[in-house]
């Protein structure tokens, strides 16, 4: 095919007619096409998928002879095992359950995860590192995947190893047979602080806390607007938007746990209808 | 000798009813075997040098479709002596453990490749996130993915039910009384109680037929697992296949 490149090798003079024509190894000609580093398919491609899938089916079979399907007992409904854990795909949502209430980190956490996911190549506009592994010309996006995840994967790992009887924390060497005392951690909401804190009353601690928690997002979304504007001018208006409000929500899930497991934070906003 | 026999199979007249040509040994037959066959067509003819170093893909998304095979496989094989009964289910799945020749390692291989599938559709998704291979034109096709991983993740979920012991009652028990704090329609979530809602008409009530996980459950994530999302499960490939056919591959080119 002609294209850009044999144009330029080869400028075409309007008076001649050409048949441009180059000797190449190979096993076939090819007609109308520039010369090209290609295989057939078959045997090439079809041999990789065939060795993959053995590979994964011996694979598989070996690990099966070591470990098996678990089978407990009979479904009781009488009987809640303690502590009940979700299968392992689901324990970072079980395990943010201690962080925040069940209709955010059960349902609405879940689906702007979901969703955010799918955001990702509509506020992405980086034109660069499609094709090839990069973190250099590509750092937010990779950091930001990265941190989700991490985020992600670190909580399956508390889940799986970190909590035991009433999904109390259990270090690996603590006995995980001894019910941990909760009465030893009192959780507040953070309006409660501002009160102790501050003398004032507990309207206006909570006043306080829905001004922290709008300004987080307040100025969450004007520092880059006003401080890092290439970045805001390459996403533009919409995009910018909603790329924000999930790394705001993602950084902010952070957040909760950290104020969550340092100073024993419970909630941030209360209202008569949702606490986060 | 042995070059006759071929010569003779590859030209009668059934081999060339099924495969309308010969053995793929030369450049006209590895072209027609791809795009004569309905399984092999997905791929392109020919596909460039470089697209085939396996420290691109890592071949990530093709265990994940293989692993899907298998579960298809294995799963129909389960079926065939397991009842969605809660009087029975149990004891179908001792009856796998302990009696069926071959119950084990089917039971085995269907719950590993399942933890695998959610395992490298997640891998999968990392390496096409590095590679940046989700950006224009491809932006739709990571949505489809995005839509495979959560169908992927309900189909190892509604499976978790099926063998009916504590394990699966409880895991299921916990999830779907997540539903119902589901903000306006569950009736423990925010504003769910102000409009209505109730434990027998909420959203949860809806996923499991009751106000407790029972019978009605059972049947419904057996009916979720076995036909409806591996059926939603096998357009959705159809579709992530074709778009990147249409799209383009990202890889070196």
């Amino acid at each position: 095919m002609e294209n850009k490149v044999t144009r330029e090798i080869f400028p075409r003079d309007a008076r001649k007619s050409y048949g441009l024509v180059e000797l190449m190894k190979g096993s076939a000609p090819i007609v109308k096409k520039e010369p090209e580093d290609t295989v057939y398919t078959w045997p090439h491609l079809i041999m990789i998928e065939l060795i993959c899938a053995l590979l994964v089916t011996a694979g598989l079979i070996i690990l099966v002879q070591f470990v098996h399907a678990p089978l407990r007992s009979l479904a009781d409904p009488s009987t809640t095992p303690n502590p009940m854990r979700a299968p392992w795909y689901f324990l970072g949502l079980q395990e943010l359950l201690v962080y925040f209430d069940p209709w955010y980190a059960g349902v609405v956490l879940p689906g702007m995860i979901i969703v955010g996911l799918m955001t990702f190549p509509y506020v992405d506009t980086n034109p660069k590192g499609v094709g090839y592994y990069t973190f250099s010309e590509r750092k937010f996006a990779v950091f930001n995947y990265s941190f989700g995840f991490a985020l992600w994967w670190v909580t399956i790992v508390i889940g799986t190893y970190l909590r035991g009887l009433d999904w109390q924390w259990y270090w690996p060497w603590s006995d995980h047979l001894v019910h941990m005392n909760p009465a030893l951690v009192t959780l507040v909401p953070l309006h409660i602080v501002f009160v102790n804190l501050l003398h004032v009353s507990k309207d206006v601690g909570k006043a306080i806390c829905d001004v922290l928690f709008f300004a987080y997002f307040a100025i969450g979304m004007a520092i880059p607007y006003f401080f890092m504007r290439k970045f805001y001018d390459s996403m533009g208006g919409a995009r910018y938007f909603v790329f924000m409000i999930f790394f705001l929500s993602m950084m902010g899930v952070g957040l909760k746990i950290v104020l969550r497991l340092l100073f024993n934070i419970k909630y941030i906003v209360v209202t008569p209808w949702i606490n986060v | 000798m042995l070059e006759n026999l071929k010569e003779k199979l590859t030209k009668s007249q059934v081999f060339r009813s099924i495969f309308r040509h010969g053995f793929p040994d030369n450049d006209m037959n590895r072209a027609y075997v791809v795009f004569s066959n309905v399984f092999l067509h997905i791929h392109p003819v020919k596909v460039r040098r470089s697209a085939l170093r396996m420290r691109y893909t890592f071949c990530l998304g093709g265990i994940t479709l293989f692993l899907f095979i298998m579960l298809t496989v294995t799963g129909i094989w389960l079926m065939f002596y397991y009842t969605p009964y809660t009087g029975l289910a149990y004891n179908n799945i001792q009856d796998l453990q302990f009696v069926i020749f071959g119950g084990n390692l089917m039971r085995d291989l269907h719950r590993f490749a399942a933890h695998g599938m959610v395992l490298f559709v997640w891998l999968h998704m990392t390496r096409v996130f590095m590679t940046g291979a989700y950006k224009a034109p491809r932006e739709f096709n990571w949505v489809v993915g995005v839509l495979l991983l959560v169908m992927t993740l309900i189909l190892s979920w509604t499976g978790y039910l099926l063998p009916w012991d504590q394990l699966a009652y409880w895991a299921v028990t916990v999830g779907t009384k997540m539903a119902s704090y589901t903000p306006f329609i569950g009736q423990n979530g925010p504003w769910g109680a102000q409009l209505g809602f109730l434990p027998t008409n909420d959203i949860m009530f809806m996923l499991i037929g009751g106000t407790v996980v029972g019978q009605n459950a059972l049947i419904r994530f057996y009916v979720l697992h076995c036909v409806v999302l591996p059926l939603f499960v096998t357009v959705a490939l159809a579709v992530h296949f074709w778009r990147i056919r249409k799209d383009g591959f990202s890889g070196p080119l």
